[in-house]
């Protein structure tokens, strides 16, 4: 889960961090109020994805009229398909000089690693590109974090080395993220150093393990609800799916992450554009294979569906049986071609033929028959 | 021969007593795997599958030699179970369960460091497999068969697609290695590539990966410096978008890194063929 800003500050303050003045607004009135205890506000577009400032979510506002008009304006737009439920309206700061901290996990070196840059307020991939000797790096022990002379020696390396002190004071805080919330990406950018020396926080993004959300309910309960996700992957979290929107028109659904994603790459060879991503896990029992159509068919772009399913020690005629019944039950109209594979295909294609669908030979053929099968849907 | 397992080496299954972990022991019996026992805290002394039950690890390896284990205990317990089954003296640990915080890894990769014996494969991933003789985890025997073929990947189904169709072509598999989706893992493809390089029964080898981090990229760069083995590579995920994860926690490009494009470059830099298609995996074998 990618918290919005005003959330990662919240946790980020709760930590020790100080952050800028602010107050969410969620209409154009609550902008208002928030300028008139604030004074002059940025109104930041809450959204989990960068470049809002480029997409026109940031505006100043210097007048609570402004405010308003910031927030009628910001409220509701998208950014990268992503709809702004509310604006963070913060007081701006008197900036001296901007610095980048963060801790994302390494994965080639199976660790968290800690980046320091004297050149704050940039997309850091975009520093490690043009000027990669100017990122200092630590892998800090995952058991005990990083030690005060690795700091130090972090902090020197990043040129960075007069404030050695608040700069291991605010790490010491941010690295707590990763052991108390299974933070796997803890950012500040910029941390902010202002004319009168303070250090604060400009803009925090903080990513939490999906895997460990069960250690951290209380984080989903606060903020799960405020971020306004794509409404097909809301609907297949809710039903318990591993489900990704895509922009084509081909429902996919497969059993196992590589085969599905597999899947996708072959309808897409064919000529087709994917809709989605879909993996109903190993057994493809019936009440799944429901859900996953279910969700497919919400999508009015959807103009067929291929299922893909290798049974390992699955049934193929019961899995038929399950698909039949889910097409039944949900009175699916548009093509759908079925691969099935496994123990007793030979009766799970026979169960499908019966019943009108299309039994794919292989999973080449059966992505090629979808697109074939939806194309001559379009033209009738 | 084969890869890390055979129909020798002793076996425990953590979480012998759970409704997955007996399953897959039955299975892992059936096919001819010598389990020697399992653990389940508080059903020690008890047997189950006919085999003896311990409260521990270190129980169990005095008790009965075992040299391997299989995970199967839930997420939340399953890293804890991974260094229990490091410090008690196993030196492969095959770690099936699915979902384990990325910061539980961490800490286990770091607390494996001090057990430099111990190897450990997954988590999230469907184990190994020996045709004919043993199997560590969830593949499922019927699809393979004994042979020369090495076959390694990120990936279970895609796995028992290819394993199935060489098997139906008649050509076998030497060990069958499920490495597992997971961003932080045990042993990586190029561990696994290494291995194979040094079974003198592989010689040929089937390399599936994905999306996502750059654990091709260095296999590849190591078949590059030269290998014995005639190998196809296939990459799942060309379609996928950048930023979403793919089911797996480790299918995921990030920026422009761990693309499908950037592996099968890199496969293609270092003279190994790759595959379109999983169903084009078998021809180009030959």
């Amino acid at each position: 889960m990618k918290l919005l800003e005003y959330q990662a500050k919240e946790v980020l303050s709760s930590l020790g961090i100080a952050v800028p003045p602010g107050a969410v607004a969620r209409t154009p009135d609550e902008a208002a109020a928030a300028y008139a205890r604030l004074g002059p506000v940025a109104v930041k577009a809450q959204v989990p994805v960068g470049g809002r400032g480029k997409a026109g979510g940031i505006k100043l506002a210097h007048t609570a009229e402004e405010a308003r008009a910031a927030a009628q304006q910001i409220i509701g737009m998208d950014i990268k398909g992503f709809r702004v439920p509310l604006v963070y309206c913060e007081t701006a700061l008197d900036i001296a000089r901007e610095i980048y901290v963060g801790f994302t996990v390494d994965r080639d070196a199976r660790a968290n690693v800690l980046l320091l840059s004297a050149k704050g307020g940039m997309d850091i991939e975009t520093v490690a590109e043009e000027s990669p000797e100017a990122i200092a790096r630590l892998h800090p022990n995952p058991w005990r974090g990083p030690l005060d002379f690795e700091l130090n020696r972090l902090a020197f390396d990043a040129e960075l080395g007069e404030l050695v002190r608040p700069l291991s004071a605010v790490i010491k805080k941010l690295y707590r993220a990763i052991p108390d919330y299974d933070a796997l990406t803890a950012e500040i950018n910029p941390l902010v150093v202002t004319r009168s020396g303070d250090v604060i926080a400009g803009d925090a993004k903080l990513e939490i393990d999906d895997n460990a959300a069960w250690r951290h309910r209380d984080l989903e309960e606060k903020y799960g609800s405020v971020i306004e996700g794509d409404p097909y992957e809301v609907e297949a979290k809710k039903r318990g799916l591993t489900y990704v929107s895509l922009d084509g028109e081909i429902g996919i659904i497969g059993n196992g992450a590589g085969l599905c994603m597999s899947t996708l790459d072959l309808v897409q060879r064919a000529g087709g554009r994917p809709a989605n991503f879909c993996d109903i896990g190993g057994g493809a029992k019936a009440e799944v294979v429901e859900n996953a159509l279910a969700v497919i068919l919400m999508n009015p772009r959807v103009t067929g569906v291929i299922i893909n399913v290798f049974g390992g020690i699955t049934r193929g005629d019961e899995v038929a049986k399950g698909i039949v019944t889910a097409r039944d039950n949900l009175q699916m109209k548009l093509p759908l071609v079925v691969r099935l594979s496994g123990t007793n295909e030979e009766e799970g294609r026979a169960i499908l033929k019966q019943h009108g669908i299309e039994p794919g030979v292989n999973a080449w053929a059966s992505a090629q028959k979808i697109v074939e099968l939806t194309r001559a849907g379009a033209r009738t | 021969m084969s890869i890390l397992l055979d129909g020798s080496t002793k076996v425990i299954v953590q979480g012998i007593t759970g409704r997955e972990g007996s399953f897959h022991t039955e299975q892992m019996q059936a096919l001819g795997t010598k389990v020697v026992g399992g653990t389940s805290p508080g059903k020690g002394g008890t047997s189950h599958l006919g085999v003896p039950v311990f409260n521990s690890v270190a129980d169990a390896v005095k008790a009965t030699g075992a040299t391997a284990s299989g995970i199967f205990v839930p997420a939340p317990f399953a890293a804890d179970a991974i260094m229990e089954a490091a410090a008690g003296g196993i030196t492969l640990i095959v770690c099936i369960s699915e979902g384990i915080p990325i910061q539980d890894m961490i800490r286990v990769k770091d607390f494996l460091q001090g057990y430099p014996q111990a190897r450990l494969l997954g988590a999230n991933c469907p184990g190994l497999l020996v045709p004919g003789q043993a199997k560590i985890g969830i593949i499922p025997q019927r699809i393979t068969m004994p042979g020369h073929i090495g076959l390694v990947s990120r990936s279970g189904t895609l796995t028992y697609e290819v394993a199935s169709a060489l098997s139906a072509r008649g050509m076998g598999q030497s060990t069958i290695v499920g490495i597992g989706g997971d961003p932080v893992l045990g042993l990586t493809f190029s561990d696994v590539v290494q291995l194979f390089e040094k079974d003198a029964d592989t010689t040929h080898l089937v390399l599936i990966g994905e999306i996502g981090g750059s654990d091709e990229e260095h296999a590849a760069d190591l078949l590059a410096r030269g290998s014995r083995l005639k190998t196809v590579a296939f990459i799942s995920g060309r379609t996928a978008p950048e930023g979403k994860r793919m089911g797996h926690a480790g299918a995921i490009i990030s920026g422009n890194h761990g693309t499908a494009k950037s592996k099968e470059e890199a496969f293609k830099r270092a003279g190994v063929v790759v595959a379109e298609t999983t169903d084009d995996i078998v021809g180009l074998l030959r």
